[in-house]
């Protein structure tokens, strides 16, 4: 096992060609957005953790944000030569941890998140072809680039292939 | 001085910090201990300003599975508070007060979550409740939630909330260590996050507002 294993951190993003895979950690209420040209082999994982970047006014991280991130992500996949009609998404992660009853962003952000990525990809017309969102448990999620296969692990629900 | 952001903290906040901790861990030590009839013990805290990933390491890595019970604070001092339990921990409570016998944490049933929440509960209670005769200031707590999970997931829930003042999040972390043959595996970890404002009230009551 000396395949190509990339991490993403907590509000980043990265890419990779051909071989390997693409992983990020213990997605809560975060958001993680695999991108995948397949004629190019041209993959990409973002991990948001906010909505929207509008919503602060000091702004300096933009891997942060739902809207921002995956624009960015976008050009490092076209800088590959990933063309964007080809690109379609499969996501993951977006539960709520907790089952906080009270009106504060705990309880919702990751509906929201998610709702916040739909959208942004509805814009940049990105197919999701795949989606494992929502209930109450943590997600690691890998993306295989040769396979095209997006695989979500969880803590004590068992792993999933999508 | 007060502190607008919480990389501003000085060597002298830190230090009430640490008291607080101090006097809020022992006090939620010894109603543990009365309530399992076990000797608990408590490490100094560690008060410790870290992002997100380093935040995860010092918690055993991003894909380790605790059990967190997330508690709100509000009323003079507002944040939030957690309690993370390694799976020895939860397995002295639930033998104490169940008498069962935890091998994995797919095996917890209602009857060992609720008993759990309750031990939040308490040992959020008695910690509170010595902040709150120190610094004079009403505190209340929210009834616990629970989640068995990766440390990762649990923790971006205070990260997000207090995402608008700073990607960084200010620990005070207390080690307890219960059992009295594998003392060190049966650890457990109480976060106490407070607000930015909440934090200068608190130093302002100890008289340390300058």
């Amino acid at each position: 096992m000396n395949e190509k294993l990339v991490t993403v951190g907590i509000a980043d993003c990265n890419v990779v060609k051909g071989t390997g895979k693409l992983v990020t950690y213990a997605l809560g209420s975060c958001v993680g957005i695999c991108l995948y040209d397949a004629n190019s082999r041209v993959a990409g994982l973002a991990h948001i953790m906010l909505p929207d970047s509008k919503a602060l006014s000091q702004n300096t991280q933009t891997k942060k944000f739902a809207d921002t991130c995956i624009v960015e992500l976008v050009k490092m996949m076209e800088q590959l030569g990933a063309k964007k009609i080809f690109i379609k998404a499969k996501i993951a992660g977006g539960a709520q941890m907790f089952a906080v009853k009270s009106n504060s962003e705990i309880a919702n952000i990751g509906a929201r998140n998610v709702e916040a990525v739909k959208k942004t990809l509805a814009s940049l017309s990105i197919p999701i072809i795949a989606e494992d969102t929502g209930l109450n448990y943590g997600r690691t999620q890998y993306f295989d680039v040769e396979t095209g296969q997006m695989i979500i692990k969880s803590g004590l629900n068992g792993t999933k292939v999508f | 001085m007060s502190i607008d952001k919480i990389d501003n903290l000085n060597e002298m906040h830190i230090d009430v910090l640490r008291e607080l901790g101090n006097i809020g861990s022992g006090n939620a030590a010894t109603s543990i201990s009365a309530m399992l009839s076990k000797p608990v013990n408590i490490s100094v805290p560690i008060i410790s300003i870290v992002d997100y990933n380093q935040a995860t390491e010092m918690l055993g890595g991003p894909e380790n599975t605790l059990v967190g019970l997330l508690l709100m604070l509000e009323g003079d001092v507002r944040g939030i508070m957690m309690f993370l339990l390694e799976k020895d921990f939860a397995h002295l409570i639930l033998n104490s007060l169940l008498g069962q016998n935890l091998k994995s944490f797919e095996e917890v049933d209602e009857m060992g979550l609720s008993a759990l929440k309750e031990i939040g509960n308490i040992m959020a209670a008695s910690y509170v409740n010595a902040i709150s005769s120190m610094t004079g200031m009403s505190i209340d707590i929210s009834v616990p939630e629970i989640s068995i999970d990766m440390v990762g997931a649990m923790l971006t829930v205070p990260l997000i909330h207090f995402s608008s003042v700073s990607d960084k999040l200010i620990f005070i972390q207390d080690k307890f260590c219960g059992g009295t043959d594998s003392a060190e595996d049966a650890q457990s970890h109480i976060l106490l996050l407070p607000e930015v404002d909440s934090l200068n009230n608190m130093m302002e009551k100890l008289g340390l507002s300058i």
